[in-house]
């Protein structure tokens, strides 16, 4: 299977800030973040095809996975 | 800070008075919004004689407090015809406060056409005649030269810029900031109050005041660390402010698909990159020069927000250079380029009218056939007509439901005739909430459920679904009314929203300050209920009744992609967002 993956704000510090990921079947967007060594209170917001996500959602093929840090403004 | 000046303009007298007893314990939009309610005529006319304009700093405005730097200003509305409060950062609320000055209200209206600064000091209150250089569509960046210039460089300043003075609906008051830019009290048209009164600007100068006096000063001290040091260990109050400025919010909305485009017809776009805060911060960084990254608009901001956007060439155009005026440009006018932004940003502070109802209104314009859509070099130049006023910048000036009117459309995004900003409410639903009901007329600060439905601050609801979304808009509109009176920046939420501790800090500075001893029911919640009581209280009485508290039709009839979702909050249900 394959998702997209696309990272934001200092996500992007040294990393690519998009980019495509083939996957087992049954991976978690945790697992994800982990393999991007992401620390899990950096991934503050995940989002599975522009859906809020928690980090235990299961993915699926063609999935677009959106993590961020945690940010605001208004 | 015991001082409560009225300044008629129709008898050219001043009078400073003891603050009366009612208003004693109030600040900022808790003093506007109960003076309003009190003293204006409800059905007056926003720009005749009868409407009154009040400035008010916070509670804990000129203390020490982190972020409580912020005035609010209120009257009744020449946008909305409701009660207005607008707030604003910049330097002016802090030298009302060592000037001990509690409010300082502006009534009544001269005859004939001459304009007039306001000059505020040690000594007490003048009316003086406005330089003529300053007038008839002059710059605010200019305007603040001169009278810097004139009165002092380290004077504070509040303008009404060609806007105001042409008495336009969408009309801001410009306010100076600690470097000689712009700051505004953007919404609902308070610059052409300014304006009716002949007010160009108001100029104060705390020379020779002392500090603010604190009852107990050392607890005082005591609960101005934890609540710093609570903004400052927030990553996002801490540092993502800092870093990306509030046009952060592009990719995140874009990517929940609750960023309103070409006219709210779509909830997405796919030139996001041009736009972002990630593409502004690599944008001034890469060309130095007066770019900066981070900004305070106030002494005492420790989130930075703001920042200094600088061209290709490394010279300053814009600061404060805001998510809802990128996205209004961006994506809801479709113009994809962030220099051609910066300038009309510039041009609309320089002009003093607010930036989101002339975005909203400039994208109205393209669906109606006035202007080309995403041309940035057509927009700047019929924004530049606001300043002379020619009929097309009259009418951009008027705000969205003029231009819709004048265009003969049915998609025109506003409640109470206000525009709504820079989130879908049918893929967001609980900010269509506080759209709707907000006695303000559409404004996203005055309950901004993206932090829960977006930004996952304060706990988590779905922004898809209609669950929670009533509580928390009513939840939000009550805090908010509250820290709105305490001269904090709303951003501070960010920081303490989710830390008790935090919020004990911030109702442990007033009683500290003022030898109180309030709770959070009190301080945080019951004034919070009152406040909006009072402006909705004014609001019927001026002709509101529950049928205004609506979003437009369409987003009931339209499905806005990506999640293809309608507006779906039946009347009953809205209503329930005021019902305590």
């Amino acid at each position: 299977m394959q998702i997209k993956v696309k990272l934001f704000a200092t996500l992007r510090e040294n990393r690519e800030k998009e980019m495509m990921m083939e996957i087992e079947q049954g991976t978690t967007a945790k697992e994800i973040i982990d393999r991007l060594t992401i620390l899990k209170e950096e991934a503050a917001i995940i989002m599975i095809n522009g859906r809020h996500a928690k980090p235990d959602q299961v993915l699926n093929d063609q999935d677009t996975v959106s993590i961020f840090p945690p940010i605001g403004g208004g | 800070m015991n001082k409560f000046i009225r300044v008629d303009m129709t008898t050219m007298k001043v009078t400073t008075d003891e603050v009366p007893d009612k208003y004693v314990g109030l600040g900022g939009r808790a003093l506007t919004s109960n003076f309003v309610a009190d003293e204006v005529k409800p059905t007056c006319h926003p720009l005749g004689k009868n409407n009154k304009i009040i400035f008010a700093p916070g509670l804990l405005s000129g203390t020490t407090a982190a972020n409580s730097g912020r005035i609010s200003v209120g009257a009744k509305s020449p946008l909305t015809g409701g009660i207005k409060e607008s707030n604003s950062g910049g330097s002016f609320s802090q030298k009302m406060a060592k000037l001990g000055i509690k409010a300082l209200v502006i009534e009544g209206m001269p005859e004939g056409d001459k304009f007039y600064i306001v000059k505020i000091d040690i000594n007490g209150v003048t009316i003086e005649e406005a330089p003529t250089e300053i007038l008839g569509g002059c710059g605010n960046y200019k305007a603040i030269e001169v009278l810097s210039a004139k009165y002092g460089e380290k004077v504070g300043i509040a303008l009404a810029g060609p806007a105001g003075e042409y008495r336009l609906p969408a009309a801001n008051i410009s306010f100076k900031d600690p470097e000689g830019n712009i700051r505004s009290a953007g919404r609902g048209g308070l610059g052409a109050v300014m304006g009716s009164k002949k007010i160009k600007a108001l100029v104060i100068d705390e020379t020779g005041a002392g500090a603010v006096p604190i009852a107990d000063p050392e607890k005082f001290k005591e609960a101005a660390k934890v609540f710093s040091k609570a903004l400052l260990d927030h990553p996002v109050s801490g540092q993502g402010l800092a870093a990306y400025g509030t046009d952060v919010l592009i990719n995140i909305l874009n990517e929940a698909g609750g960023l309103p485009a070409k006219n709210f017809t779509t909830g997405r776009i796919d030139w996001n990159d041009n736009i972002s805060g990630e593409t502004m911060n690599a944008t001034i960084q890469e060309r130095g020069g007066d770019g900066k990254i981070s900004h305070g608009c106030h002494q005492g901001c420790v989130m930075r927000c703001s920042q200094w956007y600088a061209d290709k060439n490394g010279k300053y155009i814009t600061s404060g250079f805001e998510y809802e005026t990128i996205w209004g440009l961006g994506a809801n006018a479709c113009i994809k380029d962030l220099d051609a932004i910066a300038y009309i940003d510039r041009e609309m502070d320089d002009i003093g009218i607010d930036s989101i109802e002339t975005a909203v209104a400039v994208a109205t314009a393209m669906e109606g056939g006035l202007l080309p859509w995403g041309d940035g070099e057509a927009v700047l130049a019929a924004v530049k007509e606001i300043a002379v006023p020619t009929p097309l910048g009259r009418l951009l000036g008027s705000g969205t439901g003029a231009v819709g009117n004048a265009c003969g459309l049915f998609r025109v995004p506003v409640v109470k005739n206000q525009a709504i900003p820079a989130y879908d409410p049918r893929n967001i639903k609980g900010i269509g909430l506080t759209y709707a009901t907000t006695p303000m007329g559409a404004d996203h600060t005055s309950g901004y459920c993206i932090a829960n439905n977006i930004l996952s601050i304060g706990g988590f609801i779905d922004p898809l679904k209609k669950e929670g979304q009533v509580d928390i808009s009513r939840f939000l509109q009550i805090g908010t009314a509250s820290i709105d009176s305490t001269g904090m920046c709303l951003f501070v939420w960010f920081g303490i929203a989710d830390n008790p501790p935090a919020i004990q800090a911030l109702v442990d500075m007033i009683n500290a300050q003022y030898g109180l001893s309030l709770t959070i029911q009190d301080a945080v919640v019951d004034l919070g209920k009152a406040v909006l009581k009072a402006e909705r209280g004014f609001n019927k009485a001026a002709g509101f009744t529950n049928e205004h508290d609506r979003l437009p039709e369409f987003f009931e009839y339209e499905p806005c992609a990506p999640h293809n979702l309608v507006w779906d909050f039946t009347p009953e249900e809205i209503d329930e967002v005021f019902n305590f």
